[in-house]
């Protein structure tokens, strides 16, 4: 058994198309400007209807994390950070924090997007720790 | 609109199964189990029943779970459902059962709910039932386990207001001392904030001891109007206020991490009581894991915001305490087979107001708060009950 895959209708192909091309999707309603994850038919702000996909800075915070000491299946490596991303244009999602020891991960740690493959078709977006005088 | 149902139902019988590793009992005959248990206690027989709520088993699933329960005790109710709200069901039925009640719907309402989460069970079930929680395309890829949802929230509230492990630790040792006077809980050894923080790591901050227990077992309570409440064996236990608070599903959608919608459901339920927190002799509050209690007894107004970890440390929630929180044991020590677990606050909630707890009883008990959540701290419900109506 292998990791478990996002699946779903069109919206969800349309965002999962984007992590193809290294893009992290957000929708923006042009009614009221706001941005909005997860991807809905709908504004969840005003109730609008008019969405436009963009792509996000790719910049956020680490809004909480923590370390799963026992993974879910075999398809997982214990340990992994699992954390709650506050992405700069205003959603959260959640992700994992990788390239670094799970110790090093704070709440409000600046990270940026990366982008892992998690099956033959699909990549799937992970973040890593923004370190001081990296750009 | 709920004030209305001040005072308006009562429960009339309480019953809990064995409950802990039962391997010989199906999820189903713990349900009949228990509601045999509570008709008992009741005084009334099972044609009495004009009203019955379930919830599903994860062991057992029933397409239509309440209906397979009547057709096995062979009755047939005139209102009949099972719900499904995680571990906020039961307190979430209670208020649908008493609105039914109060609207001629049914006249005696059984809520019975159960399940085998520890020997019932397949493996390839207890997988399917942890990573099917999340989101299904924007949580699940990337394995969080039920214990990393919690322990995001954990981890907000020690960021935000300096809360430690320490702080968590103290509400297992306080259930724990809370079982070890409860003769049917599931772990009674005494446990110290040191054996705590010495299990081991499961999600950062929670540990193996934060974490409630895997358990088999059922409850069923019998609720009624106040009015026919007068004249069963045991002396009515008065619903007096109620509310819900229903914030997402998610929790990558939640609004906070470290304040809940029990806010929102606790002051509903405030305000059809006309009590407030301080009068409260008791709590029951859902520890499915640790830092779940310290939030509520924020969020419940037991202490301010922020402040849960100093009043665990300073004030407890142990037995004797001004407070006491989860007298039977809770999920943590006493016994979670999963959606059911509330109920085990429930029954022990009206042993409590009858002043039959034994060894556990808090002395002079006439209200008590029972609070419960759902999903990742999703679904709210909290219920105030009384000894008197008035």
């Amino acid at each position: 058994m292998g990791r478990i895959q996002p699946q779903g209708g069109s919206l969800v192909q349309k965002w999962i198309d984007g992590c193809r091309l290294g893009e992290l999707r957000l929708q923006h309603c042009s009614g009221c400007g706001c941005f909005q994850f997860y991807p809905r038919i709908m504004c969840a702000t005003c109730s609008g209807r008019k969405l436009e996909w963009v792509v996000a800075s790719g910049r956020g915070r680490v809004r909480s994390f923590t370390v799963v000491r026992r993974a879910i299946s075999p398809a997982y490596e214990a340990p992994y950070v699992v954390a709650l991303i506050e992405l700069e244009e205003g959603p959260t999602l959640m992700s994992h924090v990788v390239d670094c020891a799970p110790e090093e991960v704070r709440v409000d740690a600046p990270v940026r997007v990366a982008f892992e493959r998690w099956s033959e078709t699909v990549s799937l977006p992970v973040f890593e720790l923004v370190r001081a005088g990296v750009r | 609109m709920s004030t209305s149902l001040r005072g308006k139902v009562a429960i009339v019988g309480a019953a809990d199964t064995q409950v802990g590793i039962v391997p010989d009992a199906s999820a189903t005959e713990l349900c009949v189990e228990a509601i045999m248990l509570a008709l008992l206690d009741a005084g009334i027989g099972k044609h009495e029943i004009d009203g019955l709520v379930t919830c599903n088993s994860m062991a057992q699933p029933m397409l239509y779970h309440a209906e397979a329960i009547a057709e096995y005790l062979q009755i047939a109710p005139r209102y009949c459902f099972a719900a499904g709200a995680g571990g906020g069901t039961t307190f979430s039925v209670l208020h649908h059962a008493a609105s039914a009640i109060v609207t001629g719907m049914a006249q005696t309402v059984v809520i019975a709910m159960a399940d085998s989460l520890r020997s019932g069970l397949t493996r390839d079930q207890a997988m399917l039932m942890q990573s099917s929680t999340g989101h299904p395309q924007y949580e699940q890829p990337y394995g969080p386990t039920v214990p990393a949802y919690y322990a995001l929230i954990a981890q907000a509230h020690m960021a935000e207001y300096g809360t430690r492990a320490e702080h968590f630790a103290e509400i297992a040792v306080a259930c724990r001392a809370h079982a070890a006077r409860n003769p049917t809980a599931q772990m009674r050894e005494p446990l110290t904030v040191e054996d705590v923080l010495a299990s081991r790591l499961i999600a950062d901050p929670l540990r193996l001891l934060d974490c409630s227990l895997v358990s088999d077992g059922g409850a069923a309570i019998v609720l009624t109007s106040a009015e026919r409440a007068r004249d069963f064996a045991h002396p009515p236990v008065y619903l007096l206020g109620i509310g819900e608070g229903h914030s997402h599903e998610h929790i990558s959608q939640a609004r906070s991490l470290t304040t809940s919608a029990a806010v929102e459901s606790g002051r509903a339920a405030y305000a059809t009581a006309g009590f407030r927190p301080a009068e409260m002799d008791f709590a029951q509050l859902y520890d499915c894991f640790t830092p779940t209690v310290l939030v509520e007894l924020e969020d419940l107004g037991f202490c301010g915001k922020g402040e849960g970890g100093d009043y665990l440390t300073s004030v407890g929630i142990g037995p004797g305490s001004s407070l006491p929180v989860n007298t039977h044991g809770g999920l943590l020590s006493h016994c979670h087979p999963g959606n059911p677990g509330s109920m085990f606050a429930l029954t022990e909630s009206v042993w409590q107001l009858r002043h039959t707890a034994g060894e556990r009883q808090v002395a002079g008990a006439e209200l008590g708060l029972l609070h419960a959540q759902g999903g990742i701290m999703s679904s709210h419900s909290t219920l105030i009950l009384g000894r008197s109506a008035d």
